[in-house]
């Protein structure tokens, strides 16, 4: 899980001076980057010690939440964004994440890997076994990528909760938005950033 | 004397320690401008007793202020003879390359007010009488105590403290700084501490008090001058909140059910090790604090509420302050536990104030604060660390 040239992404969705929620931060590159380009007032939750010790080296604000338990601490609409990197599929019920994120921030911002892609297809009709992969390192009893989805899965949902999505990029494994993710993006995408908000 | 540092290994001597902060020297500043209280009186004069680790920068920007929590004293680190059988009560992080290191900061430990090991407290003498204050000694607060160590910077040309640092009480005294002061300290590190008391805390210290008003050695809080001491209430409250300090899983796996002499005896004198321990640090904590403080520090505990000037709104009280904030609790701390915490990281966040929180997965509940605990220290240390570096920009 360290695509993080998503960033550069995500940093062109978000409005200089916004008050940033990170869900699942991580070591807080993201926070660091967003506070530095675009003087973001952020947060980050993230549970592991060793990542937050690393937030706090970069002088990111870090709360020790595990997001899968509880947000109901944070306020409705009291972010501009919330943002959830590579984190969707490891969450326990991702659509009420979703719907916590959407109460908490005007916009969020969520990036997952794609299990359609074609190396994982191909994987599984070949091997007949869940697929394992540079993007998705673990087998399936140790995984803690306990919802996995496709690109197609979440646009799914996101018609269902009538969310509006503002922006979508697809990038494949050498984080570009080559010419077959953009074609197929179901096919040949492995991350997805979705850019979606509750308002029409 | 600290809450509880007997997890803590102590060095033989302090020579053998390379993160000692040696021999330290208490000094004593006296004020005559009289201090106007919380509860209306005023003090007419008092002194201020402390002690300082490491060096002073020449901007005079490295100073840290530690504040102590119920028991606590001035003497934090470091010892005062070469042969003190105990460090200073926070010596487990205050020295040469520890979490506050006195290689970077200059580190002023102070004992407030109402205390009894040094600073005017009930024990000293009141100007009015020549006799001591006792029970006539107002009653403190931690607001109180804040202007004390305001006025104390002042004397010592301290205009911004790069941060100022406590567990339990003393985190509510950086907390209260961050409000009253937010202009005078870049840095709040507020651990194991709660934005307010809750109804069970404010139970034990009744039971506490109870014990030492109880004691017909009390004589009203005139024992000075009977030549008497409430020893037995004393280590009856001291045994109580002792027990506040250590989870239920510390003390199964220090005691368990042991026997003091491997069987039972059928009487009531002290059996289990439990008892015995319990009954040791009564007594020896009875041996080095005052009845009439202890009442008076409970009560600085009931009485902290940052947001009673707020509407009770503690988002609103912390609404003032410019300060960063670190918050760090303890999974079993059950005094103040990691869900207080959450409480005023909750109002800073919705206050839009820089914080980070870290709920700190260890067994020995409150008294985590004073030990090493290796999760613990590495976030303090991080966190110090990233104070240090701004010093240098």
């Amino acid at each position: 899980m360290t695509l993080r040239n998503d960033f550069t992404t995500i940093e062109s969705w978000i409005k200089p001076q916004s008050r940033v929620l990170d869900l699942g931060c991580g070591d807080g590159t993201l926070l660091a980057q967003l506070k530095q380009s675009l003087d973001v007032h952020g947060y980050g939750l993230e549970i592991n010690p060793t990542q937050m010790v690393e937030c706090i080296k970069k002088g990111v604000n870090v709360i020790g939440q595990n997001m899968d338990e509880n947000l109901a601490n944070f306020k409705t609409d009291s972010f501009d964004m919330v943002v959830m990197t590579q984190a969707l599929q490891a969450v326990h019920y991702p659509d009420q994440i979703i719907d916590e994120m959407l109460r908490i921030g005007k916009e969020c911002i969520i990036t997952f890997p794609n299990f359609a892609h074609w190396r994982c297809r191909f994987y599984l009709l070949t091997k007949g076994r869940m697929p394992v992969s540079k993007n998705l390192p673990y087998t399936w009893y140790n995984t803690p990528n306990i919802h996995l989805c496709t690109f197609k899965d979440f646009e799914a949902l996101c018609h269902r909760k009538s969310l509006t999505i503002l922006h979508r990029t697809v990038v494949d494994s050498h984080e570009n938005d080559s010419i077959g993710a953009k074609l197929m993006p179901n096919l040949f995408g492995e991350t997805a950033i979705y850019h979606i908000t509750r308002h029409h | 004397m600290p809450n509880l540092d007997t997890n803590t290994a102590l060095p033989a001597t302090p020579q053998d320690s390379p993160g000692s902060v040696g021999i330290v020297v208490p000094q004593t500043v006296h004020f005559d401008t009289p201090l106007p209280l919380l509860c209306g009186k005023t003090l007419p004069e008092y002194d201020l007793i402390y002690e300082t680790y490491g060096e002073l920068n020449p901007n005079k920007s490295n100073a840290i202020l530690v504040c102590h929590a119920l028991s606590g004293n001035h003497h934090a680190a470091g010892r005062h003879a070469a042969d003190d059988k105990r460090a200073g009560w926070w010596d487990a992080c205050i020295g040469p390359g520890k979490v506050i290191d006195t290689n970077q900061f200059h580190i002023v430990s102070i004992n407030n007010i109402g205390g009894c090991h040094g600073s005017t407290g009930p024990k000293s003498n009141n100007p009015d009488t020549g006799k001591p204050y006792g029970p006539d000694f107002p009653i403190v607060t931690a607001k109180d105590w804040v202007e004390t160590q305001v006025r104390l910077a002042d004397v010592l040309g301290i205009d911004q403290w790069a941060a100022v640092i406590g567990g339990s009480l003393g985190g509510m005294q950086a907390l209260q700084w961050s409000i009253d002061h937010p202009e005078r300290l870049r840095h709040a590190v507020v651990i194991a501490a709660a934005p307010v008391l809750s109804a069970q805390n404010i139970a034990f210290n009744e039971i506490a008090r109870k014990a030492i008003l109880s004691d017909p050695e009390f004589h009203g809080g005139h024992y000075y001058e009977k030549q008497s001491f409430p020893k037995t209430g004393l280590i009856l409250a001291r045994m109580l909140g002792h027990i506040t300090y250590l989870s239920d899983e510390a003390m199964r796996d220090k005691f368990g059910r042991e026997l003091r002499e491997g069987k039972l005896k059928f009487d009531y004198n002290v059996e289990f090790q439990v008892e015995s321990y319990l009954n040791y640090q009564g007594v020896q904590f009875s041996e080095n604090f005052d009845a009439n403080s202890y009442l008076l520090m409970t009560r600085a505990l009931d009485y902290f509420d940052p947001a009673a000037d707020y509407n009770s709104d503690l988002s609103a009280a912390v609404a003032r302050a410019q300060c960063r904030f670190m918050l760090m609790s303890f999974t079993t701390d059950w005094r103040f536990a990691p869900a207080r915490s959450q409480e005023i990281v909750d109002a800073l966040i919705q206050a839009g104030k820089n914080v980070s929180y870290a709920e700190i997965d260890c067994p020995q509940g409150h008294d985590s604060f004073l030990l090493d605990i290796p999760q613990y220290t590495d976030l303090f240390r991080a966190y110090m660390d990233g104070i240090a570096q701004e010093l240098s920009q």
